[in-house]
């Protein structure tokens, strides 16, 4: 995972609330075995007038102007900001690997959807959650200010936007694993003495859960 | 005394390994299922980090989003879905994972074969990479979708590193009406919540409706829990719990048996525990459903109209005004007005043998409007449609001119061929009416099963107590 520390980056506004993972990633781009290779297809359906062909080179279809995504100002932009439940429905964590190899590495807003945001965190993407009347007014600023760029400092856990400041709040092992970028299963499995005390102590008790899945 | 405690706690509690900093927790998970379309990634990263799985008997796999369900015996002729299925068989052969491939008769969608199987018990805690794991919570089991990265982290550790939830119970007191189901609970649970009420939370559904729910009609309300953003559903053991599970094949048996169900009625929440949110719902407030909108909160009941964007409050208002655009309905029309293209029986919500015997008792010596362009019912399991066959489903439904087809998600999610086209509008017993959810440019209605087979039969939405 690319670690994260510090970010200057260009915001780009995404007005609707209840985004789903339908929506950031349809299903017909998600037939692959690789992880790489979703973010010409992220927001498809918004970002593209055409419908797209699964696997193909998406570089030639007609864009949607209207969807923030296209538009000059917002090129580049590695901060996406986000309304209310970002990121519900499904646990597809292709949504995330799309976001990412978009460009982004910031989402903004106010509650991010469970699943989603642990996703996230696994893969070098920060979502953080402000109040819904800092997220209100970020979304009046960036509408009115082209080219507005926000300076996040993940160690301090600060959002700065000119004079303003907001500190945010992450946990410290998933705040540890983004600056390092580690991903977790080995500090994990530093505890596998654990896990085997566990399963012993488990197994004395409730022996039937140990009863391999098989032969049914 | 002890300290009063919620099924959340017990169920934390007895699968807390270790407290770590932070207040997180690594969790001991009992049973992984893993399906081909968000695994391929975690086996392949297990692989080339040299990481070995922790323990492969604990977990069951299925191809159930990508399946035809039509003519299995030629195959997948989908390209790219069909390499996906193959990555599932041929992981789970070399890791020696147990794994029911299109062909085997216990094939199905994984939230209806681990219970079907008996694989789902109470007390357990259950992961899957599909945010509708929440249907396991019927059990009285901690059930919850995981990310792709989180697969590959229980395959390897057979644990996860958590945060515990917060907890809302939802108390439901009083009779569904006949023709109500609990779908029609759950699309009004989800009305009042919101999309997004249920995040953070747990929700523990009791209350004497809920006790006299069927094990089937309790999956389609824990399932639906994810809808109103709640990752967990959990319904409390009881006496239908256990008489669900006895003589299932994964089931303990002889002196096991015993033990299990004495182990397993632990597994309710205790007189005196407090629950972080409390919501009471009268079950005779419930109608029928339907949803009108592109978010499954965006639902009315079938005597209603479709509302008006202006009558919400402001930051709702431009999310209705663009799921009317998109659902191309105007607001004043009347729900029953709402004329439909296809019809979908099927899906973790609403494909078990109940949800059949509903849809079919309603479309029994009727025929499909002729303005319907495909009725479809893609039974849940391999064991689902063998039990329908068995009792003479599928005749009423062909004969009524629905199609029976093989198992899977299919229009659910509208990964195989089923699906629908730009503009068509579908009732459909599914879970999400999400833009483009059943095809590209398709318009989808969620209701039960009762509701869907009646719209069948009209050619519009009916209400189906008056069938």
């Amino acid at each position: 995972m690319q670690p994260f520390t510090t970010l200057d980056g260009l915001v780009v506004p995404l007005d609707r609330r209840d985004v789903d993972t339908d929506a950031i990633m349809p299903k017909q781009f998600m037939k692959s075995i690789r992880r790489t290779g979703f973010g010409q297809n992220l927001f498809d359906s918004w970002r593209y007038l055409d419908e797209g062909v699964p696997g193909a080179d998406c570089s030639d279809r007609p864009l949607n102007l209207e969807f923030p995504l296209n538009q000059p100002r917002y090129q580049d932009a590695q901060i996406l900001l986000c309304r209310d439940n970002f990121g519900c429905g499904s646990s597809r964590e292709h949504a995330v690997w799309a976001i990412e190899e978009f460009g982004f590495r910031v989402l903004l807003g106010t509650r991010f959807a469970d699943i989603f945001f642990n996703n996230c965190l696994k893969n070098g993407v920060l979502p953080i959650r402000l109040a819904p009347e800092v997220i209100d007014s970020l979304f009046v600023q960036v509408e009115q200010t082209p080219g507005l760029r926000l300076q996040v400092d993940l160690p301090k856990q600060q959002v700065r936007c000119g004079e303003q400041q907001w500190g945010f709040e992450i946990d410290s092992h998933s705040k540890h694993c983004l600056i390092e970028g580690l991903d977790d299963i080995d500090l994990t499995l530093e505890r596998a003495g654990m896990i085997e005390r566990y399963e012993q102590q488990r197994q004395q008790r409730t022996p039937w859960l140990f009863e391999p899945v098989k032969g049914l | 005394m002890a300290e009063a405690k919620t099924l959340f706690q017990k169920l934390w509690d007895s699968h807390r390994v270790v407290d770590l900093d932070d207040g997180e927790a690594l969790i001991y998970i009992d049973r992984h299922l893993v399906n081909e379309v968000t695994s391929p990634q975690a086996f392949e990263s297990l692989a080339r980090r040299g990481r070995k799985p922790w323990r492969v008997d604990a977990v069951l796999a299925a191809a159930d989003h990508n399946v035809p369900t039509l003519m299995r015996s030629q195959g997948i002729s989908d390209e790219l879905a069909l390499v996906q299925v193959r990555a599932l068989a041929n992981n789970c052969q070399a890791l020696g994972i147990t794994h029911y491939g299109m062909d085997d008769a216990r094939q199905g969608i994984l939230h209806v074969i681990a219970p079907e199987l008996g694989v789902t018990q109470p007390g357990m805690t259950i992961a899957c990479g599909d945010s509708h794991t929440s249907t396991h919570g019927a059990f009285g089991a901690l059930a919850f979708g995981i990310g792709t990265s989180d697969i590959e982290h229980l395959l390897a550790s057979q644990c996860l590193r958590m945060r515990p939830l917060k907890t809302l119970r939802i108390t439901v007191s009083g009779t569904l009406g006949k023709g109500v189901s609990s779908k029609d609970l759950a699309l009004g649970i989800i009305a009042r919540l919101g999309a997004s009420g249920g995040a953070g939370h747990a929700i523990e559904f009791a209350g004497d409706t809920i006790e006299s729910l069927s094990m089937e009609a309790r999956m389609t309300l824990c399932n639906m829990s994810i809808e109103a953003g709640a990752r967990i559903g959990l319904v409390g053991v009881d006496q239908t719990t256990i008489d669900y599970l006895k003589g299932r094949a994964a089931v303990p048996s002889g002196d096991a048996w015993e033990q299990a169900q004495v182990y397993w009625r632990e597994f309710v929440s205790d007189e005196g525990a407090r629950f972080d949110r409390e919501l009471a719902i009268s079950a005779e407030s419930i109608q029928p459903f339907v949803t009108w909108g592109t978010s499954p909160d965006m639902s009315c009941t079938i005597d209603g109209r479709v509302p008006h964007p202006e009558d919400v409050e402001p930051l709702r208002r431009e999310s209705y005004t663009r799921a009317l655009y998109y659902m191309d309905l105007c607001p004043g029309m009347a729900i029953s007005d709402i004329r439909l293209d296809k019809v979908f029986i099927g899906s973790c919500t609403n494909a078990r043998i109940e949800d059949l015997r509903i849809a079919a008792s309603v479309v029994k010596g009727q025929r499909v409007a002729p303005g319907i362009r495909q009725a479809l019912v893609v039974p849940g399991s391999g064991m689902v449609k063998a039990q329908a066959e068995a009792e003479g489903l599928d005749r009423i439904f062909v004969d009524a001119g629905f199609e029976w087809r093989d198992p899977g998600c299919s229009m659910c999610l509208g990964m195989n061929e089923d699906r629908l086209q730009p503009g068509e509008r579908c009732a459909s017993t599914s879970n999400r009416n999400f833009e483009g959810r059943q095809g590209a440019g398709g318009r989808s209605h969620l209701v039960s099963p009762a509701m869907a087979a009646a719209a069948a039969i009209a050619g519009h939405f009916v209400d189906v107590r008056n069938c």
